[in-house]
């Protein structure tokens, strides 16, 4: 009926890779995949243990204690004279969503290679799926924020947001693609190379300490030596902390600049892992 | 229509460890691919024959592959163990790329290559319905329509709200092929899932796959080893060998040629020089003229000798071939003596004799084939072995019905009979 066979295919397996062949039409269709996934990571995660969700709450809150008492009350770091500990919960909830998203993104070839070598789906569902399950953690967790919020201001705190909170959102999205690109990079790397495995779990450590996570930025730069305040002012991921805190407790030296170097870098990360983990995923069940 | 078309697909495998010589590899490879050249690593590579060593690093699993499916076809995929089916498969379903070559479809292809994947064993049968059913390409409207259907096939109705985990393994792929059979891909592709169940699931499970092809008119690429099942199901063959094609046509050609592939070495050396005689030749033939090791049930069969009479007498051949089941219990013979064919062969005569069968009897199973050859006018055995060849039986359609009960409810021989009613009207009629 037509001429041009060419046209006629619906679509064509073969070696060929494109650089950016994303195929979102595909990703589309398959959406009802997508929120099945999250829906069955938030559903199955807590199943048959005794505290469920409330586990959610002990991770940061412990965290946070420890965190004031080595660094505001051993270290003497101040924090701008807000009360230390609601300083590193505000920083350690942005920081876990961060931490989620990477190390849960990191292993999806590997983990998920018996699924994978069975049937075919846009592989990238997977990671995006955790992404959005690990929001659902975030929501938890800033609900303890909030609730300590409400407290010290009860209890006469002076606390007051910034006009900047309006990008709370944008703000989310930028630590959720900086995650999930470096997951996705990680990700690829790792189906033939399992050194990069090893390497996540303390990278993700040590990526705290230079993330400003526990300390403002303005601190780092006024006691560290310069090489390594540097550090911490490149890293993108100190800006995204400094402009969360900068929302929520309007506090510290938060720039435009850094805000847009953040956001930048996030979407850069997050197309090269995508493109990575696009050619990745066309036969990395050879090589895993 | 053509719906599918392979060409020149081929897929290589690296040998081995993936250790510190593959990153220098892949830089080779990196450095050919920028300056435009071609992957140095498509050139080598050994011919995928499993039981040879291994001399390069590189082996090919599929070699050249063409094959064209029409809308509506159910191609049989068949080839022995480390043929290349499941790699075929992988591409086929988009699990991997080939190295070289493509592979065009004009519709969606779904595949069962394992049932249910995916399932999650703290889910409940439903929520898996639902899991399952899109990991396979099912929109969740298209999976809500049908559920009640699937529910129904699965027979797991009243555990449809228990995890997954307390299922037995039988219910867990009872439902994963309950939703699997209910996709609606344009191309299907099954891998020997049949080979699940219970009797009477697979009985379910092979109608639903005849109702899929002949009903609706959609293609099913089948891939297996189980003649049975390729006899019944498919209507045109593709067989694989170390990777390559070597044969496409139809299915009893396909059946035929694979089984005469699947011999195993030859045990027997002609000629045999006996005193008086020498055996010059021997072969199992099945319906088609070739010479087989193995043959269906109810397909034609026969048993060819040929005899050169050494002696300077004549001879007055008595022929037996005798068939031994597994644990050497005589079947039956096959005599030239009591059908009146013995025959009186001259000096320096050479004579081929068949046996041939109609219809092969015997059911599944492995059986000795015992030759005796005996010389009336002297009164002696010329020659007696009772191991003399294998032959291999799989089961097939006997009785022309599309009916295959299994093996247990056969018993060794089959016959052909039939079923004579008549109808006395009145006797129970009390009204």
């Amino acid at each position: 009926m037509n001429t041009d066979q060419k046209d006629n295919w619906l679509y064509e397996i073969n070696a060929n890779r494109k650089v950016l062949d994303l195929n979102l039409r595909e990703v589309w269709r398959y959406r009802d995949l997508l929120i099945l996934f999250v829906k069955r990571d938030i559903i199955t995660v807590y199943k048959q243990t005794i505290l469920g969700p409330l586990w959610y709450f002990i991770q940061p809150l412990f965290t946070s204690v420890i965190f004031t008492l080595v660094f505001n009350n051993l270290g003497n770091i101040s924090t701008g004279g807000l009360p230390p500990f609601l300083f590193n919960l505000t920083g350690i909830t942005i920081w876990n969503y961060f931490t989620a998203c990477f190390t849960g993104t990191s292993d999806t070839f590997t983990k998920n290679a018996g699924i994978f070598g069975k049937v075919y789906f846009p592989r990238v569902i997977m990671p995006l799926s955790i992404t959005i399950s690990n929001l659902v953690k975030f929501g938890i967790q800033l609900l303890i924020l909030i609730a300590f919020y409400i407290y010290y201001l009860s209890i006469g705190v002076e606390l007051s947001f910034n006009y900047t909170i309006v990008f709370f959102p944008l703000l989310v999205a930028v630590m959720a693609i900086t995650g999930l690109g470096l997951g996705m990079i990680t990700s690829a790397m790792t189906t033939k190379y399992r050194d990069l495995k090893v390497l996540v779990g303390f990278a993700v450590s040590l990526l705290m300490y230079i993330s400003a996570v526990p300390y403002p930025i303005e601190v780092a730069r006024e006691k560290l030596p310069a090489f390594a305040a540097n550090i911490i002012s490149f890293n993108p991921l100190s800006h995204i902390l400094e402009s969360f805190r900068y929302m929520v407790l309007n506090t510290g030296n938060f720039s435009w600049g850094g805000a847009t170097y953040a956001l930048v870098f996030g979407v850069l990360v997050f197309f090269i892992g995508l493109i990575i983990f696009n050619r990745t995923e066309k036969s990395f069940i050879d090589t895993v | 229509m053509i719906i599918l078309k392979a060409e020149n697909i081929s897929k290589q495998y690296r040998l081995g460890n993936v250790g510190t010589g593959t990153l220098s590899h892949d830089l080779n490879r990196f450095w050919h691919k920028i300056r435009g050249k071609e992957d140095p690593y498509l050139k080598v590579g050994a011919v995928n024959d499993r039981s040879s060593n291994a001399k390069h690093e590189y082996v090919w699993a599929l070699r050249d592959i063409n094959f064209e499916v029409k809308q509506g076809e159910v191609l049989g995929i068949i080839g022995k163990n480390g043929a290349g089916k499941s790699t075929l498969l992988k591409i086929l379903s988009r699990v991997t790329t080939p190295s070289t070559g493509s592979i065009k479809t004009k519709g969606n292809i779904a595949s069962l290559l394992e049932v249910g994947t995916g399932f999650h064993p703290e889910l409940t049968g439903r929520e898996n319905i639902f899991l399952n059913g899109a990991i396979l390409g099912m929109t969740r409207a298209e999976i809500k329509s049908k559920l009640d259907e699937i529910v129904d096939f699965s027979g797991c109705e009243m555990y449809i709200d228990t995890p997954v985990k307390r299922y037995s393994s039988g219910m867990k792929v009872r439902l994963a092929f309950a939703v699997a059979a209910h996709l609606e891909p344009d191309i299907l592709v099954v891998d020997e899932v049949l080979a699940v169940g219970d009797a009477e699931f697979q009985k379910k499970a092979i109608g639903k796959m005849q109702d899929i092809s002949s009903g609706d008119g959609r293609t099913v690429l089948f891939v297996s080893h189980n003649m049975e099942s390729i006899q019944k199901l498919c209507t045109r063959c593709v067989i694989l060998e170390n990777g390559k094609t070597i044969f496409q046509g139809d299915v009893d050609s396909a059946i035929s040629k694979y089984l005469a592939s699947n011999k195993k070495e030859d045990t027997l050396d002609f000629p045999i020089e006996l005193k008086s005689l020498t055996i010059l030749d021997f072969a199992i033939l099945d319906n088609l003229n070739n010479r087989v090791k193995a043959i269906l049930l109810g397909k034609a069969c026969s048993f060819v000798i040929k005899i050169l009479n050494t002696s300077h007498m004549e001879l007055n051949l008595n022929l037996r071939f005798q068939i031994f089941n597994e644990n050497e219990m005589l079947l039956t013979t096959l005599n030239t003596f009591h059908v009146n064919e013995n025959k009186i062969l001259n000096s320096k005569e050479q004579i081929e004799l068949e046996c041939s069968m109609d219809k092969l009897p015997i059911t599944e199973g492995t059986y000795y084939i015992g030759i005796q050859i005996l010389d009336l006018y002297e009164r002696k055995v010329l020659y007696q072995n009772n191991n003399w060849d294998i032959i291999e039986v799989y089961n097939g359609d006997f009785f022309e019905t599309g009916k295959l009960p299994s093996k247990n409810n056969l018993g060794s021989f089959l016959l052909d009979y039939k079923w004579i009613s008549k109808h006395n009207e009145g006797i129970n009629d009390k009204s």
